[in-house]
């Protein structure tokens, strides 16, 4: 237990700022997450899996010269055809079926794009280096790299183009149409088929971005997809589904929590720590909810 | 007449099976030695796993190409049989059992990483095969009292003791204030250990000590603790991602601190494509090519990187390096035991003395080479930005003065 996190009132602030930057990212990811959650029933074990396949992306466009930025813009237009593809070749088979087979088959999908993505680009620890300088603040006291900002933004801006696309586009209100009842939705001529698709396909799309996002300031390997899988799926779980404000708010408290957890209990205890919280708030939602039940009886 | 039928096929089946296990138990058939090795060729240490291979593969064309083994006054040539450990030592584990009681092989070399040859190491002891390992540093390898393993390589926790010597000398003797993280796998924390044991001796004080996770992408944490205390000492030790991790964070939140010592930077191609913002970084290595160790196969260091260049395409890292020795220092072992009987060949393994391109090799009763130091090089970059490895440490090898302290960020 280190306490020097409260010691010294700037690295306090330091590690709030961290942790929002961070939060904002952790938060686009789990937004993706909540979409098909929501609309197909399917919790995807193969989120983290397409975050680094997306991130592989702008590595390979760094390593050819292309500012890894444009990344952004490429992985996600790639991302959305894997998407579709994963559905149609498999998510389709199981969209209907209950629960357990879906994240089995998510898992297999997870499993499978691990070791493919470590067949086709190997074992390495890579990443593409922006070139962005850093920003210091309260002089020089805090330190924030400007990738960290940049993929910030980078989140918030993809973020509120969905968010209006969701509600402006016929596809978007298909999509929301979907989500509330899908039967409904059928009868009244939409194309559920096509909706699964495509909301797969943008689910994969926003993991691109946030892929590109982390090759530029974090690290990417075939093997780290796990933690973003149960990062995402514990904001989701905070939050619920369809309340996008919760999404972005969880996903930032979730980054303060880790940066704090980081300082006080030590780097090591980092994942564990989120791992740890996730336990705790299933167990509490569980008690919340039999407590309901209790009450209905 | 049907039940005859049955014993006859079975017993038949029997003699096959007799007939071929015999065939393939003597694993000196004809004019070949086979050797047996599990290596990594897919899972997280594929990249390293190949190193190795290549440089097993390398040893093994080199040393039939020049005449092959003597023995008992006739010529016999290395094969190797490989099999793929996915990474995984429980898997390692498996195949090592497989090659000594299926393949028959009697031989052993080693995997990648401390953690494969520890699972491996139980399994050739159980069955007294000497194995020659070039890949796993692990203290803890070394104090089990294993009779048949054999390193060509320092042990970990000798990596980065000289950094931390070399500072307090340059502190004139006084010792220093270290920060340090390492990665919570058997190999950094001998390094950890290693340089525990440093700081005691040389009176110097550790004032941040934090381990990373295995999933670590993220050191933010630390650096904000090493801007705060400033430490004269940062030492990260995590593989290739603790290094790049590393490199990456230490750049961009402009920490300074007056020496920067990590492992690992080779693998991570840290002067190639990392350039500047890695540029003063002081790394531990087992090998490098400047160091003008001799010997009659690959001649030395630099004919040894420009051949290996020329064979696989890339500038060979240790890990290749060491492993072409482990070849030829069992060829001097079989040579000297002149037989192939396990226990001969183990006891002149033991009495090894010799030199090789890659350093001087005498094995420690406990199987780590003792008379190989560590090298220090320095990530050092010219005015366009061009950035290479010189060794700076022992000053025996050292190809370019050690730069300290460390400029600082906004003097750069």
């Amino acid at each position: 237990m280190d306490f020097m996190v409260f010691q010294y009132p700037m690295i306090t602030v330091q590690a709030c700022l961290d942790g929002i930057l961070l939060g904002i990212l952790f938060a686009l990811i789990a937004y993706g997450m909540a979409l098909q959650w929501g609309v197909m029933n399917i919790i995807n074990i193969a989120q983290g899996d397409l975050v680094i396949l997306g991130g592989y992306i702008a590595y390979f466009m760094y390593l050819y010269g292309i500012h890894p930025a444009w990344g952004v813009i490429v992985s996600p237009i790639i991302m959305y055809f894997v998407g579709v593809g994963i559905y149609k070749l498999v998510i389709n088979k199981v969209v209907d079926r209950d629960l357990f087979i879906s994240i089995l088959a998510t898992f297999g999908i997870s499993i499978l794009f691990m070791q493919l993505m470590n067949f086709a680009f190997g074992a390495d620890v890579v990443l593409a280096n922006s070139g962005y300088g850093t920003t210091f603040l309260f002089d020089s006291a805090v330190v924030l790299p400007n990738s960290k900002i940049f993929s910030a933004f980078v989140s918030i801006v993809f973020a509120i183009g969905l968010v209006i696309y969701m509600k402006k586009s016929k596809l978007g209100r298909a999509i929301r149409a979907t989500a509330q009842n899908a039967r409904a939705a059928k009868i009244l001529g939409v194309d559920t088929e096509k909706v699964y698709a495509a909301t797969f396909g943008l689910n994969a799309a926003l993991c691109g971005v946030a892929g590109a996002l982390i090759s530029i300031t974090f690290t990417i390997h075939p093997y780290m997809g796990l933690p973003y899988t149960i990062r995402s799926f514990m904001i989701v779980i905070v939050a619920g589904l369809g309340n996008l404000p919760g999404v972005a708010m969880s996903g930032m408290g979730l980054g303060v929590f880790e940066e704090f957890a980081d300082y006080i209990l030590g780097t090591e205890f980092r994942i564990g720590s989120v791992f740890l919280l996730l336990v705790l708030i299933l167990v509490y939602r569980r008690f919340k909810l039999s407590r309901k039940r209790e009450y209905l009886k | 007449m049907k039940i005859n039928k049955i014993i006859l096929s079975f017993i038949s089946a029997i003699a096959i099976l007799f007939s071929t296990s015999v065939a393939s138990f003597a694993k000196v058939v004809g004019d070949k030695i086979v050797l047996g090795a599990a290596i990594s060729l897919t899972g997280k240490y594929s990249s390293n796993g190949v190193h190795t291979q290549n440089g097993y593969n390398m040893a093994v064309d080199r040393i039939n190409s020049m005449g092959g083994v003597k023995v008992g006054g006739k010529t016999y040539k290395f094969e190797i049989i490989y099999y793929d450990d996915e990474s995984n030592p429980k898997r390692a584990a498996q195949l090592a059992e497989r090659l000594i009681s299926q393949d028959g092989v009697e031989f052993m070399l080693g995997p990648y990483s401390s953690g494969l040859t520890k699972a491996i190491a139980p399994v050739t002891e159980k069955y007294g095969v000497p194995m020659v390992e070039a890949n796993g540093a692990s203290r803890s390898l070394f104090t089990k009292g294993y009779k048949y393993l054999f390193a060509v390589l320092a042990p970990a926790n000798l990596y980065l003791d000289v950094a931390i010597r070399t500072a307090v000398e340059l502190n004139g003797g006084k010792g220093v204030r270290i920060a340090q993280a390492f990665e919570q796998d058997a190999f950094s924390q001998d390094v950890r250990l290693g340089i525990l044991d440093a700081a005691k001796e040389t009176g110097s004080e550790i004032i941040i000590d934090d381990k990373l996770p295995k999933e670590l992408n993220d050191m933010a944490a630390t650096l904000v603790k090493v801007k705060q205390m400033k430490p004269d000492v940062l030492v990260v030790s995590g593989h290739t991602k603790g290094a790049l991790t590393a490199i990456r964070q230490i750049a961009e939140m402009k920490v300074d601190v007056p020496m920067l010592a990590m492992t690992h930077c080779d693998a991570a191609k840290l002067s190639k494509q990392h350039g500047k913002n890695s540029q003063y970084a002081l790394c531990a290595s087992q090998w490098h090519k400047t160091l003008t160790y001799k010997d009659n196969f690959f001649k030395d260091g630099m004919t040894y990187a420009a051949d290996f260049q020329k064979e696989f395409g890339y500038d060979p890292p240790y890990q290749s390096a060491e492993s072409s020795a482990a070849l030829l220092v069992f060829k001097d072992a079989f040579e000297r035991a002149n037989s192939f009987d396990q226990k001969k060949v183990r006891d002149a393994l033991a009495a090894t003395n010799m030199q090789t391109f890659y350093g001087n090799i005498k094995f420690a009763p406990g199987g780590q080479n003792v008379d190989k130091p560590m090298v220090l090089f320095q990530v050092m970059c010219d005015g366009a930005g061009k950035c290479e490895n010189k060794v700076v440490a022992p000053l025996k090898w050292a190809s370019a003065k050690l730069i300290h302290p460390i400029p600082k960020w906004s003097d750069r």
